[in-house]
C-alpha cells in the first residue's frame, strides 16, 4: 500500500514538473507581447505569469495553515498540526519567490530593486511573519504546546493575507494593479497562459503539500520508534 | 532577457529546491527507522539466543 502511493506521488511529481516546463513554454514563448513602449518592459511583463501565480500558492497555503489551526483547536489531532506546518514552510518559500521575482520585475520596470512602497513592505512582513511561524514551532519543546501556539499563531498571522490582497486597491501604491484595471493589467488573449500557470502552481503545491506530509509523517514514526527502544 | 531567465531559474530553484530537500529528508529519516527497526529486531532473538545457549550447554 506505501509503496503503491510512493510510486503515485512520483508519477504525480514528474507530471508536475513535466506542467511546469510547459508553463514556462507559455509564458516565455507563447504568450503575446504587452503593449508597451519598450523592449525590456515587454519582456520584464512576462514574469507576471509567475509572480502572480507564486503568489496565489503563497495566500491558499497560508489560508490552509489558517484551517489547519482551527482543525487542531476543535479536534486536538495531530493531523491537522502536520497540514498547517506543511502549508506554512510550502508558503513562506513561495512568499519568497514571490519577493525575489517581484524584484527582478522592479528592476526594468521602476530602476530600483526595491521601493518601500505599502504592497511590497505588506509582502515582506508577511513573509517574515510566517518564518516567525517556523522559528516559534522550533523553540518550543512539548509537542502538544508547540501545536496549540502554531494553531493560534497560524490563526492570527492570517489577517496578513486579506491585508496584502486588497493594500493595492487601499492605498495609491507603486504596485500595478493586475485585474479590475481600466489601464495595464491582462489582456484577454494572455488568460490562457496565466490560468495555465496558476493551474500549474496549484497542482504543484498539492504535490509539495503530500511530499512534506509524508515527510511529517514518517517523522513521527521514527519518533515513535525511539521512544520504544526507551521502553 | 537575463533578468527574465534569472526571475524563472530563481523561482525554480527555490521550488524544485524544496522537493528535493523534501525527497533528501524523508531518505535520511528512512534509513534512520531501518537501523532502529533492525535494533529492534535483534534485540528478542539475543533475548531468545540466551535461553538456547544455555539448554545446550
Amino acid at each position: 500500500m506505501k509503496q503503491k502511493k510512493d510510486t503515485w506521488l512520483l508519477v504525480l511529481t514528474a507530471l508536475g514538473a513535466v506542467l511546469v516546463m510547459v508553463a514556462i513554454y507559455l509564458a516565455l514563448v507563447r504568450a503575446p507581447e504587452a503593449s508597451l513602449n519598450s523592449e525590456t518592459g515587454r519582456y520584464a511583463q512576462r514574469i507576471i505569469y509567475f509572480h502572480i501565480a507564486t503568489a496565489w500558492v503563497g495566500f491558499l497555503a497560508f489560508f490552509v495553515t489558517f484551517i489547519g489551526g482551527i482543525g487542531y483547536l476543535r479536534t486536538g489531532e495531530r493531523k491537522w498540526d502536520i497540514i498547517a506546518l506543511s502549508s506554512a514552510e510550502i508558503g513562506t518559500v513561495f512568499m519568497l519567490g514571490v519577493l525575489i521575482s517581484g524584484s527582478i520585475w522592479a528592476k526594468p520596470a521602476w530602476g530600483v530593486w526595491w521601493v518601500w512602497d505599502e504592497r511590497l513592505t505588506i509582502s515582506l512582513i508577511q513573509f517574515l511573519v510566517y518564518v516567525g511561524y517556523l522559528m516559534l514551532r522550533s523553540a518550543v519543546e512539548d509537542p502538544a504546546r508547540r501545536a496549540r501556539f502554531a494553531a493560534v499563531y497560524g490563526i492570527v498571522a492570517f489577517i496578513s493575507v486579506p491585508i496584502n490582497f486588497i493594500a493595492i486597491r487601499m492605498w495609491r501604491t507603486q504596485h500595478p494593479l493586475m485585474f479590475g484595471s481600466e489601464e495595464g493589467g491582462l489582456g484577454p488573449n494572455m488568460m490562457f497562459a496565466f490560468f495555465f500557470s496558476l493551474t500549474t502552481f496549484t497542482v504543484w503545491y498539492a504535490i509539495l503539500m503530500w511530499h512534506r506530509f509524508r515527510l511529517e509523517q514518517t517523522r513521527d514514526n521514527l519518533e515513535q520508534l525511539k521512544q520504544r527502544i526507551l521502553d | 532577457m537575463n533578468f527574465l531567465v534569472a526571475a524563472y531559474a530563481v523561482l525554480w530553484a527555490i521550488s524544485f529546491g524544496l522537493v528535493f530537500s523534501m525527497v533528501w529528508r524523508q531518505r535520511k529519516i528512512e534509513s534512520e527507522m531501518q537501523t532502529l527497526h533492525v535494533l529492534i529486531d535483534d534485540q528478542p532473538r539475543l533475548v531468545d539466543d540466551e535461553p538456547r545457549a544455555e539448554q545446550e550447554w
